[in-house]
């Protein structure tokens, strides 16, 4: 029998090892699994190269996971917010790697690992920064269709740690609202997807034209508690005098 | 020299709305082109993008309607309006890279006269980079406007014949909607669309410091 619901967040992640890529969902505050990267902090698993689109928000979840100082690498095409202080501290003092990368293709390159795509070619950052590898030099450009485009690989995750609204046994998900952005791309892209939810429900509940993930993408589910998302990442009107 | 008065920021959204058409697919960016949203022309339907993953995004909730699970670009809470859709981060970077948006309207750093953008990087030493979707945005749509003041605080034109700041994209700038005038970017430079009441070609081309056709 097939039961990919976890006991619980820490078994669920028990076997994450130093060194990892971890894929974490979110876009701001929507959609960032919080309770799985405390327990990742719990966990203890270091040198950790970490992908999401921002690169933390204030002190809770990805910011707090910054903290420990176990992450080597960010990749990400946003870090810079008004509540990004931790981060970027870090940068600033030169305790993280940034890899930035255009939002469009930090996500196609999510989902070329997922869905086995070797490389892939984009018009984007052609002629910009973005069309040089760490190290300066240029990266791969071919000229299709009469446009000119830049080669880039894939990003492969060993952990994805993703939200979503409810899952059943085998692992199918439904999201809530545009805390969807990157789970089921992530999902894809990991060697081992874990997502939080709120509610369990029964196989066959779902209606099969509705699931957003497939459960063949998904390796562990675990409930968690309701908590209401919590704003951030902007500058809210009444705080900015 | 003749008196003109600069657009305020409502009326440089109130004429770009202008040009929107019925039944354009839009992503206003970050920042001022949020303002476009409360100008649109009645009688038009104009379904903006997230790119978060919302199509058919409504105006702001209010207060005690605040839904942080459904957030614009910037971060902050919006509604969805009937028929609108969520879909995930592919899929909203495919309608914005593949082609699908009719229009997207940026703010901007520089704009050259033949449309290559700066918006994301003063690439000041010390900064924190962070570019987001605004190459995707830039390249993607079948049109990308600028929505910006003409000059910078110094009296610099923000137009400018090779940008200085890192490049967003190359010649993705159709039009530049400024608080003095709107301009077309052609490969052949610039194009003039319109100016405010009081200001003269000569006097534009002289702010600008590049030739304008008329």
């Amino acid at each position: 029998m097939i039961n990919k619901i976890a006991p619980s967040i820490q078994e669920a992640l028990s076997a994450i090892s130093d060194g990892s890529t971890i894929l974490i969902g979110g876009f701001g505050t929507a959609g960032n699994p919080n309770e799985l990267i405390n327990a990742l902090i719990e966990q203890g698993a270091r040198d950790l190269t970490v992908v999401n689109n921002n690169a933390g928000n204030a002190e809770a979840g990805l910011a707090a996971l910054l903290k420990t100082g176990r992450v080597r690498k960010i990749i990400c095409s946003y870090p810079r917010q008004v509540d990004s202080y931790i981060f970027d501290g870090l940068y600033r003092s030169g305790k993280i790697e940034l890899e930035l990368v255009p939002q469009g293709n930090l996500v196609e390159r999510l989902r070329a690992a997922g869905a086995g795509i070797g490389a892939f070619y984009t018009p984007i950052g052609f002629g910009t920064e973005m069309a040089k590898n760490a190290d300066g030099s240029p990266k791969e450009t071919r000229i299709i269709h009469g446009k000119p485009h830049v080669l880039e690989y894939p990003i492969y995750g060993d952990v994805a740690l993703i939200k979503a609204e409810k899952g059943d046994r085998w692992g199918n998900l439904v999201y809530r609202k545009a805390a969807r952005n990157f789970g089921p791309v992530m999902a894809t892209a990991a060697k081992y997807t874990v997502a939080t939810v709120h509610e369990i429900v029964d196989l066959g509940v779902f209606d099969p034209e509705t699931i957003v993930t497939p459960g063949i993408f998904v390796s562990k589910i675990v409930k968690i508690e309701h908590v209401a998302t919590a704003a951030g990442g902007f500058k809210k009107s009444k705080d900015a005098a | 020299m003749s008196q003109y008065q600069r657009r305020s920021k409502e009326e440089l959204a109130k004429r770009v709305a202008q040009d929107m058409f019925d039944g354009a697919y839009v992503n206003l960016g970050i920042g001022q082109p949020t303002l476009i949203a409360n100008h649109l022309p009645a009688g038009v339907e104009i379904i903006l993008h997230s790119e978060n993953g919302i199509l058919g995004m409504g105006p702001a909730p209010s207060q005690d309607a605040e839904d942080f699970d459904l957030i614009n670009a910037g971060k902050q809470p919006v509604t969805l309006l009937p028929g609108g859709a969520f879909f995930h981060h592919a899929d909203s970077f495919s309608m914005m890279r593949g082609g699908h948006l009719d229009i997207c309207v940026l703010g901007a750093f520089q704009v050259s006269a033949t449309g290559d953008l700066a918006n994301w990087s003063t690439g000041e030493v010390g900064s924190i980079p962070a570019v987001g979707g605004a190459m995707d945005l830039a390249i993607g749509a079948k049109q990308t406007w600028v929505m910006m003041d003409l000059l910078t605080k110094k009296g610099e034109s923000k137009v400018v014949a090779t940008c200085s700041y890192p490049l967003t994209a190359i010649a993705c700038v159709k039009r530049i909607y400024s608080d003095l005038a709107t301009l077309e970017c052609t490969p052949e430079g610039l194009k003039l669309i319109d100016m405010v009441e009081g200001l003269d070609h000569a006097q534009l081309e002289d702010l600008v410091g590049l030739p304008i056709r008329s």
